[in-house]
């Protein structure tokens, strides 16, 4: 029993061997669950629970949300994300007017506060737009880009006269025919649904285009082309362009539209029907009960 | 005996399960170093298919990931002789072996040299109940040897089945399956004094650790150091250790005879401290840096400074000649082999067809050993060096460490004990119930 009276530290120098604690230690350490656990396990608990404890107070919650808001407005309301004027391109003034009335932003603005599709909806709403392009050019300039309708013709509905592009969406109304002579006329109820049919008509008809004065919807489903002298041609609903281009051909070999005729009915392409003026036919017999020496 | 069996399967279980986990320790608690190597297992690598135990008797299965070495602390003759000091060197060779492996190890296999081993011859006989060998025939035949009286306070640490007979075919090692009509086994057990396991049981479970076996070290020293001829022709391996030398006898790879003797290489430190009046340590140095066996006219004139620090400086300028240090050693040695001697001639060592002689152990490496073993034991004696084995460090591989490796190759592949069979059926009737209950008791 040497060993009874020796005092610790002595021991310690002499000995090499680990003390219990160590050695249950440095076998806990080597255990791979416990390894693990300590590395990876214990500081995602810690992380958690701390996370979790400062959640839980209502008044920080609401602090860190409030700073976040502010940090956030901060770095929207940055220089560089200010969007301070608004570009419209080839446009007319009266246009972009409008644009600018609809959109209403108060300069400057941040550029996250901008919504540009609403936006692109609401200038795309207006008549005199067919298509809008949106863009924040650095600079802080909303580019926005506008493809104008274009006036294609007037109409003449029962209270007003508007422009209509081509494909009939209305572009603007007009104070008087005379301000934009230069396009053709249509009239009646629904006509500008069927623009594009008109406008082809129109195209078809240019031999006679200084006679017509317009094109008139009956009924929702077809065309008359009124020309002067009160002459009228009635076209079929379906193939107006080829039962016109008939009518003309008939112009052409017998000068049909410059006779007696008030009103040529093609409605039906095959029997085409010719209304004559008043006393034309009275006319007609009388021309051809006169002997030809008469005549002269 | 059947407690004992009980005591033995469990650590058997112990094994199995330390096998399952992939990583065992093993510790040679010798008396001048405490080995420790940690074992970790790959599963069967390159074993051909259906075969469990794979290629080189299994040594290709294992690796040894982890090797610490301590100076052995408390420990005379190849006992434990001071708990406290051997629990705390076992800690420390365990947590280096840990340390270095990465690995943390529950279960250990220990030898250990001392604790008179004792060598019996047993056999037994009974006739077969079917036409072939079965296992049950096999655990009645084990179960029919008649067991000497070993003594009170002794325990059976192995008992291995060496030979069957089946009729009048000897030489069987694995009878199964034959047909005969009465089989005979001869089985080799080995007793030891039962407070040295209990103390080594004690210490092992201080450090936190399960005990999955017990070998004794002079069996493993001979696995490790014999070569497979050797084993199976029939060979004496001496274990000159520090605190004890072990003799194992091996024949058709199976021990046949261990015995142990009380006296080794701290013996000849010993003597060296009290002839040269030196310190422990310096003998150890002096030992180990000049010893030798054989003296020649050159020792004369080769002086040895022995130092001291005493300040006196006459005192501490002592020299010595090597002859006289060899002067002193070879009496010492020539007594450690003369023991042998009488231990294997009460063997019967000369009765056997071959009589090669393996000296190893950690003393054996004093120079011209096996030229006076070979005088006094006769025969053909060469020197043995441990069985390489994977992940082995160099400084792992001398003679002294051939118990160690014993022990790695004894894990592997154990041979087949005799508590390893079945208890014949007739044995336990009455106790499945009560074996059942206690194995729910157990679980729930």
């Amino acid at each position: 029993m040497q060993s009874v009276g020796r005092n610790r530290f002595d021991r310690l120098l002499r000995d090499p061997a680990p003390s219990r604690l160590t050695y249950r230690l440095q076998r806990l350490w080597l255990t791979p669950t416990f390894r693990f656990g300590l590395r990876f396990g214990l500081p995602v608990l810690l992380l958690a629970g701390a996370i979790g404890w400062y959640l839980s107070d209502t008044a920080r919650v609401e602090a860190l949300r409030l700073s976040f808001v502010e940090l956030r407005d901060q770095i929207e309301h940055r220089p560089e994300f200010m969007v301070k004027l608004m570009r419209i391109d080839n446009v007319s003034d009266e246009v972009a007017e409008d644009i600018r009335e609809v959109t209403s932003i108060d300069f400057p603005v941040s550029s996250f506060d901008l919504d540009l599709k609403e936006m692109r909806k609401r200038i795309e709403g207006l008549d005199a737009v067919a298509r809008a392009e949106l863009v924040i050019r650095p600079g802080g300039i909303l580019d926005v880009t506008v493809v104008e309708r274009k006036p294609a013709i007037v109409w003449r509905s029962r209270d007003s006269l508007e422009l209509l592009d081509a494909s009939g969406h209305r572009v603007s109304s007009l104070d008087s025919r005379l301000a934009r002579s230069d396009l053709y006329l249509i009239a009646g109820e629904g006509a500008d649904r069927a623009v594009p049919e008109a406008m082809a008509i129109f195209r078809a008809a240019k031999p006679i285009v200084g006679r017509i004065r317009g094109l008139l919807r009956i009924g929702e489903r077809r065309w008359d082309v009124i020309l002067d002298r009160g002459q009228k041609i009635m076209l079929p609903e379906k193939g107006a362009v080829e039962a016109l281009q008939q009518v003309l051909v008939m112009d052409e070999n017998s000068r049909l539209l410059s006779r007696d005729v008030s009103v040529v009915d093609v409605r039906n392409p095959a029997r085409p029907t010719l209304r004559l003026v008043g006393d034309a036919l009275k006319n007609l017999e009388k021309i051809i009960r006169t002997p030809l020496e008469d005549k002269t | 005996m059947t407690d004992l069996f009980e005591n033995q399967r469990a650590m058997r279980r112990h094994r199995q399960a330390a096998l399952q986990r992939g990583v065992v320790a093993i510790l040679d608690v010798g008396t001048s170093k405490i080995a420790c190597f940690v074992l970790r297992f790959d599963g069967v690598a390159n074993a051909p298919p259906g075969e469990e135990i794979g290629c080189m008797a299994g040594q290709s299965r294992f690796r040894v990931a982890g090797v610490a070495t301590t100076r052995s602390r408390g420990v005379r003759f190849g006992e434990i002789d001071r708990m406290e000091e051997t629990e705390r060197a076992i800690r420390t060779a365990v947590q280096a072996a840990q340390k270095m492996a990465g690995l943390r190890v529950d279960h250990v296999i220990a030898c250990f040299s001392g604790a008179r081993p004792r060598s019996y011859g047993l056999s037994g006989s009974a006739r077969l109940e079917g036409e072939a060998v079965t296992e049950q025939d096999i655990a009645r035949v084990l179960a029919a040897c008649d067991v000497p009286d070993y003594g009170e306070g002794r325990h059976v640490i192995h008992a291995l089945p060496v030979n069957f007979t089946l009729d009048h075919r000897s030489g069987l090692s694995d009878p199964r399956g034959q047909t005969g009509k009465t089989l005979s086994v001869d089985m080799h057990m080995l007793t030891i004094d039962v407070p040295a396991v209990e103390n080594l049981l004690h210490c092992i479970q201080r450090c936190d650790l399960e005990l999955a076996g017990v070998v004794s070290s002079a069996y493993v020293a001979g696995l490790s150091a014999l070569v497979e001829d050797e084993q199976e022709l029939g060979a004496a391996c001496i274990d000159l250790g520090a605190g004890t030398t072990s003799v194992s006898i091996f024949m058709r790879k199976h021990l046949i005879y261990a015995d142990s003797i009380r006296m080794g290489g701290a013996h000849i430190t010993s003597d060296i401290a009290l002839g040269l009046q030196v310190s422990q340590e310096m003998a150890e140095r002096i030992k180990a840096l000049y010893g030798g066996i054989e003296a020649t006219s050159m020792d004369d004139r080769h002086m040895i400074d022995i130092g001291g620090d005493t300040g006196d400086w006459e005192h501490d300028r002592r020299q010595v000649s090597r002859s006289e240090l060899i002067g002193i050693m070879r009496p010492r040695v020539e007594e450690i082999l003369e023991e042998v001697r009488a231990s294997l001639d009460a063997a019967g060592f000369e009765h056997l067809p071959s009589q090669r002689i393996v000296l190893t152990g950690g003393s054996s490496e004093i120079p011209g050993l096996d030229q006076l073993a070979a005088r006094i034991l006769g025969g053909r004696v060469r020197m043995g060096r441990p069985l390489r084995v994977q992940g082995l460090p160099q400084l792992a591989t001398g003679p002294g460490f051939s118990a160690a490796v014993g022990l790695c190759l004894n894990a592997v592949c154990p041979q087949d004990e005799c508590w390893d069979f079945e208890s014949p059926a007739d044995r336990h009737g009455g106790r499945t119930l009560r074996r059942a209950i206690k194995w729910f008791r157990e679980n729930w």
